[in-house]
């Protein structure tokens, strides 16, 4: 077992709140790799290390505040759509265009198959690096990113595929050629399609779910969030700078604004929390994929086969009956 | 001590009014007769729910629905109490907007409007619900919607309980489309953020008022994210005509009237029950 522990990857970028936990895990590396280089036996040493290593990493997620889930749900190790494209699906065919304007890569969309299952996957797609950061707009997808989506969701109702969309966005780019063709209008049409469309979809907050821009591939049958991501109408940051004129206050806004999967699924936004594993997906990226994976799974099975006039009324009452949970 | 929140837009008090486009001096009654219009120029002053029903609906049809939604600070958001207190006030609203039933020219139509002066016309819970009501109303009586936008966005104090109410408003917009039933959307002066990117945009018909800001982020968002100025006249209801997204400016002069035509048009090829 505690091979098993040591074996997760210490992410190369700490978190202020993870200081700690990044120190203990560079020392149990290096005695690791003096036992392996040296052939001592050095089990003694490490494993109390890694059992507090462990309690450590443990005690410290307990104990989130929620301006430490926004800064998890930004990691840039954080595992992204295209990470769970490469580790969950067996094929992946990806489509491009919405047919009036252009290709953005700020969102991707394509055919998805995990074992018989097969599904249309639409996901924000942020970028690893530099270059590809740039041509994804960090994830800050144009109306064309919403209307590919619309065109390609439209093309799976067709042909009776389920949907299932990852959400990790910002927000929606806030630009001069975005509001020339029309950013409001390209959300507020797939928000309105996506509560009536004729096939089942499952949507889930990956990382971040920044507003409108989370929104606009963000309606459907169910919906799941993962434990340290967020979901909010406004980033703690853009709410600080309005409430207080200061946006260096945004952890005291991130608390206000109840973002975190738990405040969320109480309010009835989201219908389940996906368990992340102990210090966040991206200390383990693989565990994470695999998670989602099996969930997706269930839930595709679960919805295939429901009759659809049920399902698009049951999503309906859902969305009606919003936030009426917290009046009890 | 409300005066002192007013947006310098509204009709501000005072037996006269000094147009802040062309300078002339509005006998105040005189301008709340004309709806918020300048004789002179025709500046568009933001006007309140209840003056705007009145101005689209036939004397003495309207009555008010919904009122049972009422604002609760579900999120224990540090100051919204206040805020919703003071908006009271100054308003005399009791929420952001005012949704009813009424005629317009003779015909009966649900009609909501909302109101900038009440927390800038933020769309929360309670925003969202009246504006569901008044669209499942337009399909039990299978009459038109008409709505009037005029809001900064979604409410923040509501968090994203505020957000879905994007998703509520526009399935309840959807489901009325599916009956066959039209709506027309009215944007006003300003018209951002989570209200035009839902129900407002999507109108079966879409009015905007000249000269009204109509945008998904707000211009000071846009600035600070490009980190330059924005040309004149950008996102102003005739650069939205020029880029396609709108299907007329009207002048509230002959909202009511042009209004009208639309929905007679769009109730033509359908049998009254």
């Amino acid at each position: 077992m505690a091979d098993k522990k040591g074996v997760r990857e210490t992410p190369r970028i700490g978190l202020p709140f993870e200081r700690p936990i990044v120190e203990l895990e560079l020392k149990i590396g290096e005695l690791k790799s003096l036992s392996e280089s040296t052939g001592m036996n050095l089990n003694g040493e490490l494993t109390p290390l890694v059992d507090k290593l462990d309690k450590m990493t443990r005690d410290i997620y307990d104990n989130l505040e929620p301006y430490d889930v926004v800064q998890i749900a930004r990691h840039p190790l954080r595992p992204q759509t295209s990470d769970y494209i490469a580790g969950m699906l067996d094929e992946y065919v990806e489509l491009h265009g919405d047919r009036h304007y252009g290709e953005d890569r700020a969102i991707t969309t394509g055919f998805a198959r995990i074992g018989e299952q097969r599904f249309l996957l639409v996901g924000h797609r942020k970028g690893k690096e530099t270059k590809e950061n740039i041509a994804c707009n960090w994830g800050c997808a144009h109306p064309e990113g919403y209307r590919k989506a619309l065109q390609k969701m439209r093309l799976a109702e067709k042909f009776g595929l389920p949907i299932v969309t990852l959400i990790n966005t910002p927000g929606a780019y806030p630009g001069v050629g975005a509001e020339e063709r029309g950013q409001a209008w390209a959300i507020a049409e797939n928000i309105m399609v996506m509560s009536r469309l004729r096939t089942p979809i499952i949507c889930v907050v990956i990382g971040e779910g920044g507003s409108g821009g989370a929104l606009g591939i963000g309606v459907g049958d169910r919906v799941l969030m993962l434990e340290y991501a967020y979901y909010s109408v406004i980033s703690p940051e853009g709410c600080a700078a309005i409430l207080w004129k200061d946006g260096e206050k945004a952890p005291a806004a991130a608390e206000a604004l109840r973002l975190t999967s738990k405040d969320l699924k109480r309010f009835g936004i989201v219908d389940d929390v996906v368990p992340e594993p102990v210090g966040g997906a991206h200390r383990q990226p693989d565990t994470m994929v695999q998670t989602l994976k099996e969930r997706l799974v269930g839930l595709l099975a679960d919805l295939d086969g429901r009759n659809i006039d049920e399902l698009v009324e049951e999503r309906y009452a859902r969305l009606k009956n919003l936030g009426q949970l917290a009046d009890t | 001590m409300g005066w002192k929140f007013r947006k310098k837009k509204n009709i501000p008090g005072g037996l006269w009014v000094k147009c802040p486009s062309c300078n002339a001096m509005l006998q105040r009654k005189k301008l709340e007769e004309a709806f918020g219009v300048c004789h002179d120029c025709e500046h568009h002053f933001r006007i309140g729910s209840r003056q705007r029903a009145a101005s689209l609906l036939d004397e003495g049809s309207f009555v008010e629905f919904g009122n049972d939604f009422l604002p609760r600070d579900l999120l224990e958001f540090s100051g919204y109490d206040g805020t919703l207190e003071r908006s009271r006030k100054r308003s005399g609203m009791n929420e952001a907007v005012l949704v009813g039933e009424g005629r317009m020219e003779g015909m009966e139509i649900a009609i909501g409007c909302l109101d900038f002066s009440f927390v800038g016309g933020s769309m929360g819970m309670v925003v969202g619900s009246r504006i569901m009501a008044a669209a499942e109303h337009a399909l039990e009586k299978s009459t038109p919607l008409v709505l009037v936008a005029m809001s900064g966005g979604a409410r923040m104090q509501e968090g994203a309980l505020s957000l879905m109410q994007m998703a509520r408003t526009s399935a309840a917009i959807a489901k009325l489309g599916e009956a066959g039933l039209p709506y027309v959307s009215i944007l006003a002066d300003p018209c951002t953020g989570g209200v035009i990117a839902s129900f407002a945009a999507l109108g079966d018909v879409i009015i905007a008022e000249p000269g009204a800001l109509i945008g998904f982020a707000g211009p000071r968002v846009i600035q600070t994210t490009i980190g330059a100025q924005l040309p004149e006249g950008f996102q102003r209801a005739e650069f939205l005509l020029e880029h396609g997204f709108i299907d007329r400016i009207c002048s509230r002069t002959t909202l009511r009237a042009e209004v009208a035509s639309c929905l007679r048009f769009l109730s033509t090829g359908r049998q009254t029950a």
